[in-house]
């Protein structure tokens, strides 16, 4: 066991935990948030994903002992119901899930590509979140959903 | 030679032309040979209370109960609609309780998209019997007639009087109803109040729009509580370790193996389940992991891999034979055909793939248990619970988070039994989840379908004879058949599984048309080739096999396909109307394949490499109707297919919520193209090869096709099932559209750039 400093959505913490513990389960376990998702705990479908430095990471694959003292945003970080983000919001606009497992590695990826170019085409889109998996098949509608979070913000 | 594989001489044993399956089982005696009683999927609170369906809070919050779970489909949402209607409350003031096996009726299981057919009704009777009964209460309250009062947003006031009003709220606002209603049947046939009348249609102001779902806001900003996310106090960590090879059973479980890792509570064992129970999660992965076990030798393989699956379908006896119907003389019509049509169809072992692996926590204690999980059947969970841990049904008190999204994967729901029976060892409440391994290898697959039909024609290009046989697999792991841990220890399943099905999935009229399927037997016994229900079972392979058929007829008869098929629905107008409306939305050029040998358009479109063509199918499920088009491109080169774009006419009855079929019809097509396109379990005589996503693929961004939508709303018809429908026919447009394309028929799913472009070296597959 180590003890581990982290910098998770603004806020200093400390966790006590075998330092090879991919960030997932310290985030969902030891923090409490259940944002990010164990979907393959592989690096192939995203559903863990949050943002680290201005990009997104998988957590399933980073052991905590590698991000001691990194920026993490988690999807909680981003905005609540009562006060959604503007991609949240467009995500409800858009109706843009079913069962919503992978929603949080969508809205992550997306928040770092509009971060990074933000009028995207529907192929840069594609593009950015063809790693992410969504096995209900929300394509469109998170596509859609992307494009007029860009074009509120725009 | 590698260790566990066998040839398929060894596999196969031929005796008289008859071909027996030879080592492939273990004897498995049925459930009641033992004397064992079979599961029960009884209990739940008595339907004939109305306080069993709706409370009204002091703030004129309705609270319904319901046990059909909302599976990610947005069905919480539309059965709140069909209540706030009948009973004329604000669609904000709906609070849905799901799925909680102490506070609900049992409406059976949430299966085959019967949601809205069938708890549909049962809810909006139930909240018509609640309106009727408030507004006697009101009429006493108020001093007048009960045909006087008007009901808006919760409020009852007397017609041209409004000073005179009182809120539901204020009538039973906390308190319960106290009132019987009648109820008669069980489960999807519960029949509730069904001598109240209620509302017209005409007058429907709630159902009919587009509610924005009441589950999403919290899923896009990690509020939501699903399965996964459950946490109770005191709660330990498991993982389960399954056999490396198929059949085998662990003869010794090395405990001192896991001993150095940090946090590991305990290593269970108890028939042939082993798990691992630890303080943390990772370190219940590092033991699992770890954990040595030696498993004995298999008695049982599976066939070497698919094209071996496909020829034990072919020669192995069917336990159960079917026919669907038989009308006129089949045989006669073939031989007397103008032209004569054979050709076989396969359909491989596809995954249902769930985002996020199967999960539940569960808390024993003595003998009283609490799960949670994203079980479709809670009651049928609970019982199964019940027996697994030799304790009474009613001490089971199963509690339902939504998982994800599963296509019937969680209506056999693993998780909560390997839970149980981790919480019972350690007394404590476990959280159990599996790995992606565990899920692509052990969830229970879509059954393979191997489809054989002979049609002919008339000198006029019309359908004289239609023979459909089809081969498959039952469901060894569906319905109330025991789970992984039930069979691991000890409970065993009915002898052969469910054998369902007999038809062609076409609605043709033909004059000569015969429907039979066989049904294979399969192994029982805990193996990573179980089977259940996949999303619109069995349904997509024979509408790809039929109406690849149909085409393949419409192109030699030098017919337009939309044309050919309209002939033969003059008995079903309403599945006419989806083709039409569908080929219109499409812009449908009325013309024969380019494929076809006489007189077609000529030159496949595209240019260089890239061929176009355009497809259609049909489909229909429990009175749903569908038809598709499909736009792809073929790349000669590569063998790769794009699908475009996909146009949808589909009708459903009434539609509760316009905006929610859509996003349904979306998801049903995309992963329909996902299943033709790439989808096939790979397997050898040992078990299961593809047990991640990239050796499993499914549909990504970039080859996600557009979706073109049409509906027809039946303002005057029930409500039908819209989850499952408009994949059906998804695969045969887009074969029907490569052939349009390249000319070339593929009868084997999935149509991968390989298989595609060895049928276009060959000129067929
Ligand atoms: S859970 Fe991390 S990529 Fe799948
Ligand atoms: S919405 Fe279910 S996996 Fe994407």
């Amino acid at each position: 066991m180590a003890r581990v400093s982290l910098r998770v959505n603004g806020t200093s913490r400390v966790v006590d935990t075998d330092p090879t513990t991919p960030l997932l389960y310290v985030l969902r376990n030891d923090l409490s948030l259940q944002g990010p998702k164990f979907g393959c705990g592989l690096g192939q479908c995203g559903a863990c994903t949050v943002i680290m430095d201005g990009n997104a990471v998988r957590s399933c694959s980073l052991p905590v002992s590698s991000v001691r003292n990194r920026a993490i945003t988690t999807l909680e970080g981003l905005g609540t119901v009562a006060r959604p983000h503007p991609l949240q919001r467009a995500f409800i606009a858009e109706q843009a899930a079913q069962c919503g497992m992978c929603m949080n590695g969508m809205i992550m990826t997306a928040k770092v590509l509009l971060d990074k170019n933000p009028n995207p085409s529907a192929g840069q889109i594609k593009d950015a979140l063809d790693g992410n998996l969504c096995r209900c098949a929300s394509h469109l509608r998170v596509i859609r959903a992307i494009q007029r979070a860009a074009r509120e913000r725009a | 030679m590698a260790p566990h594989s066998i040839s398929r001489r060894d596999f196969l044993k031929t005796t008289g032309g008859l071909v027996v399956s030879f080592n492939l089982f273990e004897p498995v005696l049925s459930l009641l040979a033992q004397g064992g009683t079979p599961l029960s999927n009884a209990g739940g609170l008595s339907p004939d209370q109305l306080d069993s369906w709706l409370a009204v809070a002091p703030d004129g919050t309705v609270s319904v109960f319901t046990s059909k779970v909302d599976l990610g489909t947005g069905t919480g949402t539309a059965l709140g609609q069909i209540v706030a209607e009948e009973l004329d409350v604000l669609i904000s003031k709906i609070n849905m309780e799901i799925g909680d096996t102490t506070r609900t009726v049992d409406q059976g299981r949430t299966s085959a998209s019967r949601t809205l057919e069938r708890a549909g009704p049962q809810m909006r009777q139930a909240a018509a019997a609640a309106r009727q009964e408030l507004l006697k209460r009101a009429s006493a309250s108020l001093g007048a007639p009960a045909g006087q009062l008007t009901v808006a947003d919760g409020v009852v006031s007397v017609a041209g009087d409004s000073a005179k009003n009182i809120s539901y709220a204020a009538l039973v606002g906390g308190k319960p109803f106290d009132t019987k209603v009648a109820a008669s049947g069980e489960q999807w046939d519960l029949k509730v109040a069904p001598e109240v009348k209620p509302k017209d249609p005409k007058d429907y102001k709630v159902v009919g729009t587009s509610v924005p779902r009441f589950d999403l806001p919290p899923k896009f900003t990690g509020e939501f509580t699903y399965a996964h996310d459950v946490r109770v106090p005191g709660m330990l960590h498991g993982r389960v370790v399954r056999p490396p090879v198929v059949n085998s059973k662990p003869a010794s479980v090395d405990e001192a193996s896991v001993r150095n890792i940090p946090g590991v509570v305990k290593v269970v064992q108890q028939g042939s389940f082993v798990g691992v129970v630890a303080e943390t999660e990772w370190a219940a992965i590092r033991a699992a992991r770890a954990l040595k076990v030696t498993w004995s030798a298999p008695p049982g393989r599976f066939p070497a891999g698919p094209d071996a699956m496909y020829d034990y379908l072919q020669n192995t006896r069917g336990f159960s034979e079917r026919v669907g119907v038989d009308n006129g003389n089949v045989a006669a019509a073939l031989t007397q055909a103008a032209k004569r049509f054979e050709a076989t169809y396969r359909w491989p072992f596809q995954m249902h793939g769930m985002i996020g692996p199967s999960c539940a926590v569960a808390d024993v204690q003595g003998d009283k248990a609490t799960v949670w999980s994203g079980s479709q059947a809670p009651f049928i969970t609970r019982n199964g619970i019940a027996r697994l841990l030799g304790i009474r049904e009613e001490n089971v008190h199963f509690i339902y988070r939504e998982g994800s999204g599963c296509f019937g994967r969680l209506e056999p729901d693993d998780a909560p039994e390997d839970a149980a029976l981790m919480s019972r060892a350690v007394g404590r409440p476990v959280r159990v989840q599996w790995m992606r391994e565990d899920e692509h290898g052990w969830e229970p697959k879509g059954p393979p379908q191997l489809i054989t039909i002979r049609s002919g024609l008339d000198g006029q290009g019309n359908v004289t004879a239609w023979d459909y046989a089809e081969r498959t697999l039952p469901w060894t792991d569906a319905r109330l058949s025991p789970m992984l841990a039930s069979r691991q220890t000890g409970i065993r399943p009915d002898e052969n599984g469910f054998a369902i099905g007999g038809g062609d999935g076409i609605p043709y009229a033909f004059a000569n048309r015969k429907t039979t399927a066989a049904s294979i037997p399969w192994m029982t016994n805990p193996n990573p080739l179980r089977t259940a229900n996949l999303r619109a079972p069995y349904a997509q392979a024979r509408c790809f096999a039929s109406e690849s058929q149909m085409d393949d007829m419409a192109a030699a008869a030098s017919i337009d396909p939309v044309e050919f098929r309209l002939r033969y629905l003059g008995e079903s107008k309403r599945t006419a109307d989806v083709l039409r409306a569908a080929a219109n939305k499409a812009g449908w050029q009325a013309r024969p394949s380019r494929a076809s040998g006489g007189g077609g358009g000529g030159s496949a479109g595209g240019s260089g490499n890239i061929a176009t063509g355009r497809g259609v199918a049909i489909s229909g499920m429990a009175g749903t109707v569908v038809a598709q088009v499909a736009d792809v491109e073929v790349d000669k080169s590569s063998g790769k297919v794009t699908v475009r774009k996909v146009t949808v006419a589909h009708d459903c009855g009434i539609i509760v919520n316009p905006d929610g079929l859509r996003n349904q019809i979306e998801g049903n097509v995309i992963q329909g193209a996902s299943r033709a396109l790439m989808e096939e379990v790979v397997f050898d005589s040992a078990g299961v090869k593809n047990v991640n996503w990239n050796s499993y693929p499914i549909i990504r961004f970039r080859e996600v096709p557009d979706v073109d939508i049409v509906l027809i709303n039946q303002r005057e018809m029930p409500p039908m099932g819209g989850g499952e429908a408009s994949s059906i026919a998804t695969g045969a447009a887009i074969a029907n559209a490569v052939f349009d394309a390249v000319g070339v028929r593929l009868r084997q799913v999935p149509f991968t750039p390989e298989r595609v472009l060895r049928a276009l070296r060959a000129g067929t597959v």
